[in-house]
């Protein structure tokens, strides 16, 4: 299996076996979560420190109910976004928080890289919750952990994930090509050609701009959210034509196979990347929904981060 | 008068076509006589140079000096201890000082510190626009009369075409060569790395290719249509290279500059978010470094120029996308460079002519940039073969910032002479 990483700053890091322990993990956090009332008591004693730089309900929450359900110390902090002026209080920030000794220090950031310049600052272990454009790692553990857990445990491999929109800036996008793909299984990329970056085929993705032609062959399709400001960057002439060429609408959700998953890391645009009554699971049979199904999932996937890396400093257990 | 002799060095002066073991002789700042085994009577000052090389003090085209304005970052003292430490002897410096070197009197200003605390020559290049805005022209003729060489808003781009195009007219009429930050800003943004397949992995903006190539396009364009003396500031793409080797061949005024750091690194230097290797032009691939050093080997690229760019560390542990750009370059050029001479690309001669003849050339500086009878005693002395290991805390920038900390390289500057005052030697400044 070889040693975890210090930090969880990306997926890129892990490998296979690593990844199926913190499956596994949540496998076995998820069954003790459903007992009402039942805590565990893996963190107790040790401090977590939820700092979250940039607006967040979803992760935020999710991170503070599962260290919360691990008797770990939780203080959550959302201090402004820095700017260069204050670029070195994000150091004089982190070496006060280092003072303190906290185990876990959980980060969300707007800019690409701060988990990991954070990290030199401390001895804690560093749990990315998003940076920039490069990785959020606990969003694809949970959405590998939710394909597992309603295709089977072995669905992964083979599997083909179609992942759509905003591949150029989404942090989601990055970190579940590396996990899909070391999980064994094939991705296709498809987005307007202004938002599928240079390089990205050697992800080892395939590459695409024509949702139609890959739709039908999904096992699972991701799609990614898409944020007002592209537009406004000229990124595509407006929301409407990227609904029309890219969006999930009535008419493709019924091309796509019977069996196949529908994600999105949310908030979802209704009627923008998703057709509100595709998202609402209006349309009877046919693919399925599995938006709540990640949420829910974030929980036992954080407990299992927060417990396998906060054991592991300072010391350990 | 005051004599000083250069012993048993290997004198390497392309300008002369000398490359042997010569004697030289200094008299009163200037060179006397070049030959071999001069006498040693009535000579105020002997160094024995066996085993060195003896050059023409490089000449540095692009550098950072940040007084007025970022002394904490640099100043013209430090600055010059850096160049001579490095073997430069004239260095010119960036106008994007605070306030920007757009006046005579800013000229005047740094052209007095310079000579009052100043180790090695400094000549200052002014702003083309008033507060580098790109909007109106700056007072090109006062700074010239004031002492400039050069006009650049080196560290931004005009981006107003019309207002480059005057700028170049009128520095033409004041004989002033005209230095191009070449990037088109609407298409570089954010980015402070290289577009491509490392900055969608660490999901950084990045700035094409095309963002320079533009602008070289452009400004040979508008040498041509002015007749104006254009020079490529830290020229990085292959493409880039091929615009100004047709430019030349069509007969433009038109010369470049690579950086050492261009010639050496790649894009993956920026992995782990290193905002060390956060610079302008970003890093390129690996296909445009090896662009730029057959560049080198074919003689299009005219000169080498650090680009030094001193920046507090402060500046430098912040996001990557915030992080102040530029390295510090002035202590490192050397024995980076002489890797090219090691691995046969270039040969030693060679390596002196973009350092020193040609840069000496391109800036209009009577005089240096080479060893004749009669020029400027502005002298570098190096032992090419000494190992050495870059190591930041003991430059003499007050900056650390570099990509290069902990490189084992070969080659050591051992003396700097200018006008006939040893000014750096074995590791210390005298002065």
């Amino acid at each position: 299996m070889g040693e975890f990483p210090k930090d969880l700053l990306g997926i890129k890091a892990l490998n296979v076996s690593q990844l199926q322990t913190l499956l596994d993990e949540a496998a076995r956090f998820k069954g003790l979560s459903e007992i009402p009332g039942k805590k565990g008591e893996e963190l107790k004693g040790k401090t977590v420190i939820n700092l979250f730089f940039e607006p967040s309900t979803r992760t935020r929450t999710s991170f503070e109910i599962a260290a919360r359900r691990l008797s770990a110390d939780l203080l959550t902090m959302t201090p402004q976004a820095t700017s260069l002026a204050k670029g070195e209080s994000l150091k004089d920030m982190m070496e006060n928080l280092e003072a303190m000794r906290p185990d876990v220090i959980v980060v969300r950031h707007g800019a690409s890289g701060i988990p990991g310049l954070l990290s030199k600052y401390t001895e804690a272990a560093v749990i990315s919750a998003g940076d920039g454009s490069h990785e959020h790692p606990t969003q694809a553990l949970l959405d590998l952990f939710t394909v597992q857990e309603i295709l089977g445990a072995d669905a992964l491999e083979g599997l083909h994930l179609v992942i759509v929109g905003d591949l150029a800036y989404s942090r989601v996008a990055r970190s579940n090509i590396y996990a899909f793909k070391k999980m064994g299984a094939r991705v296709t990329c498809v987005g307007p050609a202004t938002l599928l970056p240079p390089g990205l085929e050697s992800f080892g993705v395939h590459v695409s701009t024509d949702l139609d032609r890959e739709l039908p062959d999904a096992d699972v399709v991701m799609l990614l959210r898409i944020q007002k400001e592209r537009q406004e960057k000229m990124n595509f002439p407006s929301l409407a034509e990227y609904t029309r060429f890219f969006g999930l609408t009535k008419e493709r959700f019924s091309r796509m196979k019977k069996e196949a998953l529908i994600m999105h890391p949310g908030p979802i645009n209704r009627g923008v990347e998703i057709d509100p009554d595709v998202a609402d699971g209006l349309m009877g049979s046919g693919p399925k929904i599995v938006i709540l199904d990640q949420v829910k999932n974030g929980i036992p996937v954080r407990m299992a981060v927060l417990s396998l890396w906060g054991c592991a400093r300072r010391g350990g257990v | 008068m005051t004599a000083l002799l250069i012993k048993n060095g290997r004198l390497v002066d392309p300008s002369e076509r000398k490359d042997g073991i010569f004697d030289i002789l200094c008299v009163d700042g200037k060179i006397e006589r070049v030959a071999k085994g001069l006498s040693h009577s009535s000579v105020d000052q002997i160094i024995e140079a066996k085993g060195w090389v003896v050059a023409p003090g490089f000449v540095d085209l692009h550098t950072h000096l940040r007084e007025p304005g970022f002394e904490y970052k640099e100043d013209i003292r430090s600055g010059t201890e850096a160049a001579a430490a490095g073997g430069f002897t004239s260095i010119l410096c960036m106008a994007n000082t605070h306030p920007v070197n757009d006046n005579a009197v800013i000229t005047e200003y740094i052209v007095k510190k310079a000579k009052e605390t100043g180790v090695v020559n400094v000549f200052p290049v002014g702003a083309v626009t008033r507060g580098l805005e790109g909007k109106s022209l700056a007072d090109i003729g006062q700074m010239a009369k004031a002492g400039i060489l050069a006009i650049s808003d080196d560290g931004r781009c005009v981006m107003d075409s019309a207002v480059m195009r005057k700028g170049m007219q009128y520095a033409r009429g004041f004989g002033l060569l005209v230095i191009s930050h070449a990037e088109d800003e609407c298409l570089s943004g954010q980015g402070s790395m290289n577009e491509g397949l490392v900055a969608t992995e660490l999901g950084l903006p990045g700035s094409p290719n095309a963002a320079e190539e533009i602008i070289v396009a452009r400004d040979i364009a508008l040498a041509e249509l002015t007749k104006a003396r254009l020079h490529i500031a830290h020229l990085s793409t292959r493409v880039s290279l091929e615009l100004v080797r047709a430019a030349k061949k069509r007969g433009v005024h038109v010369t470049c500059e690579v950086t050492p750091h261009h010639l050496t690194i790649t894009d993956e230097a920026v992995r782990g978010y290193n905002t060390f290797a956060s610079v302008r032009p970003p890093l390129r691939s690996e296909e445009d470094v090896k662009a730029l050093r057959r560049g080198l080997k074919e003689g299009v690229i005219d000169a080498i120029a650090t680009d030094h760019a001193p920046h507090a560390i402060f500046e430098k542990e912040v996001e990557f996308i915030q992080a102040a750009h530029g390295l510090v370059g002035l202590e490192t050029a050397l024995p980076l460079c002489l890797k090219f001479v090691d691995d046969k690309t270039i040969r030693l001669a060679d390596l002196v002519r973009l350092l020193s003849a040609n840069p000496a050339k391109i800036a209009g500086l009577k005089g240096k940039g080479t060893l004749k009878p009669g020029s400027d005693a502005d002298i570098v002395m190096f032992d090419p073969s000494e190992k050495v290991t870059i190591t930041s805390e003991k430059f003499r920038s007050k900056a650390r910032n570099t990509p290069f900390e902990g490189w084992h390289l070969k080659g050591r500057v051992t003396g700097t002479i200018v006008g006939g005052k040893v000014v750096y030697h074995e590791g210390d400044i005298i002065s």
